[in-house]
């Protein structure tokens, strides 16, 4: 019995998360069966509309496209946040100087540049990859100055008194003490990125998945835009997830010590 | 562990070379003076003790002389040579072992650390790394995370990381002050049998008159703030010590009552 108990507890926790989901489809599918409402097709017909293009018609011509920005915009903006941030955090003076045009630039509302962005770089792959770039920069460039500004004083003074390399000081004490915050900072960035990269391809492009989705609701084909709108959240459901397992990795340590620390057992 | 040698050996390795000083340091953080012209000397292979009362600044002193302060008079001189800045021979062990730790690195890579830029083959390294380990009673601990552990664990890893750095001064800042009782004995005593193994000069900061007594060679009694040396007492309890038979000598009852009649009349003349 004990031997099927770890099985049986994952069970149940599965069945608790999707019965609300199930019930919800299963109910949506019956509800729209017979409609004949222009806007909200037989969800039958969006199944039908969805495999026809996502399984794996469209996949080369829209999915990838998207992805690749989504990847590309936010691989830039973990490089550059990272690398500013960092030279921010070690400059105080700088920091200062420059943490108002920061907060300014964070709290600009996205779409308000991308205007200007498409009157400097065209409609095309630079202007989306600009306007994903310059939208998730932010959370991580802030949470890096934070991440390594909260350094604990203790790691830092021990780092010191062995006397350890700056590189080595940097890499494997610095860096990786900064990294919960820096990852915190990823994450919320990756929201933003699929966000974004969908609203470029809406206005700035002629392929990916956001393009798609407003070609279909323009030319009447809604069971196909509403195909594409379940993709884009199936996207933004698995990178999440993808995100979160990749994090549970990195960080097995910091989750590690809190448990134990919390724990309190230890004395 | 009980020890049956009714003569006292002179403490290992000791002769008169100083190799850790203070001159008439002084630290003031602003108009707040905290040490008020220290001067101290340490010989080679001394283990001593520096007590007083609470809120004298004993962890000042101790991180000038880690040369992680910089006094705002006086000097710290190690080998003879003025410091500025942690000096090469000087590893320093915290109390706060759960925060000295990285939490990111196993036991091992925390142990390696302070050697990575010694120029000492891999294995070599790795020979180092196992063998402070033993010596702290962690033989297999080594692949474990510092969080894994317990609290006296914790600071055994932090002892085995200044260990395997093979430093010719040991600080330590109250090292046993937040591990239970009988961890906190097991600790001095692993202190003693290291010292003499290691062959390391030791500084150890504590507010533990019995601790202190125990374990020193000599006792450092501080003032009250602004912190001078009030005095400083040799303890001639030789070189092997044991919890119960030394602390119920005669000689360590009566140390222990002056240390803390020192520190008593110390902590009522301070200005509060």
């Amino acid at each position: 019995m004990s031997s099927l108990r770890p099985v049986t507890i994952r069970i149940r926790t599965l069945a608790q998360e999707l019965w609300l989901p199930v019930a919800l489809v299963t109910a949506w599918w019956f509800a729209s069966k017979d409609s004949t409402s222009v806007y909200f097709p037989p969800l039958s017909r969006i199944m039908e509309s969805f495999r026809d293009l996502w399984l794996f018609e469209r996949v080369g011509s829209d999915v990838v496209p998207t992805l690749q920005t989504v990847f590309l915009g936010l691989g830039l903006s973990v490089l550059i946040g990272v690398a500013v941030g960092t030279v921010l955090a070690f400059w105080p003076p700088v920091h200062r100087a420059v943490e108002p045009m920061l907060q300014f630039g964070w709290s600009i509302p996205k779409l308000a540049i991308l205007p200007a962005i498409m009157a400097i770089f065209g409609i095309g792959s630079e202007t989306r990859l600009v306007f994903v770039v310059l939208g998730t920069v932010w959370p991580i460039l802030l949470s890096t100055v934070e991440g390594f500004r909260s350094l604990d004083a203790v790691v830092v003074e021990t780092a010191r008194s062995y006397r350890v390399r700056t590189v080595d000081r940097f890499f494997r004490i610095y860096l990786p003490g900064a990294s919960p915050a820096i990852i915190a900072g990823i994450r919320t960035s990756l929201e933003i990125a699929l966000a974004l990269t969908v609203v470029s391809e809406m206005v700035a492009s002629s392929s990916g998945v956001g393009f798609f989705v407003l070609q279909s609701q323009q030319s009447f084909a809604i069971p196909d835009m509403w195909a594409g709108a379940l993709l884009l959240g199936i996207i933004g459901y698995a990178l999440n997830l993808g995100f979160r397992l990749i994090e549970h990795r990195v960080l097995r340590w910091h989750t590690g010590r809190i448990a134990a620390v919390s724990g309190g057992e230890h004395s | 562990m009980t020890s049956l040698s009714k003569t006292e050996p002179d403490p290992p390795g000791r002769d008169a070379r100083v190799v850790l000083s203070a001159r008439g340091v002084r630290k003031a953080f602003g108009s707040r003076v905290i040490l008020e012209d220290i001067t101290l000397d340490v010989p080679h292979g001394e283990f001593i003790c520096i007590v007083g009362p609470s809120g004298a600044g004993k962890t000042t002193l101790l991180r000038c002389m880690a040369g992680l302060l910089k006094p705002t008079a006086g000097t710290v001189t190690v080998d003879g040579a003025q410091i500025d800045g942690p000096p090469e021979p000087m590893a320093v062990v915290l109390q706060d072992y759960s925060r000295s730790l990285l939490p990111w690195m196993t036991v091992r890579a925390n142990v390696l650390l302070p050697l990575r830029r010694r120029r000492l083959s891999r294995s070599e390294k790795h020979q180092r790394i196992d063998e402070a380990l033993a010596a702290v009673g962690l033989p297999a601990a080594a692949d474990q995370y510092p969080w894994q552990l317990s609290g006296g664990m914790q600071q055994r890893v932090s002892i085995a990381r200044a260990l395997a750095y093979r430093p010719e001064i040991l600080l330590m800042d109250e090292p046993f002050a937040s591990v239970d009782a009988q961890t906190r004995a097991d600790l001095e005593d692993l202190m003693l049998e290291l010292r003499a193994r290691y062959d390391m000069t030791i500084a150890l900061v504590t507010h533990d008159i019995d601790e202190a007594v125990y374990l020193a060679d000599r006792v450092v009694v501080l003032s009250g703030s602004p912190t001078r040396v009030t005095k400083s007492i040799p303890v001639p309890l030789g070189a092997t010590r044991d919890q119960v038979e030394t602390k119920a000598r005669t000689e360590f009852v009566e140390l222990r009552g002056h240390v803390m009649t020192l520190i008593r009349s110390a902590s009522r003349s301070t200005r509060v």
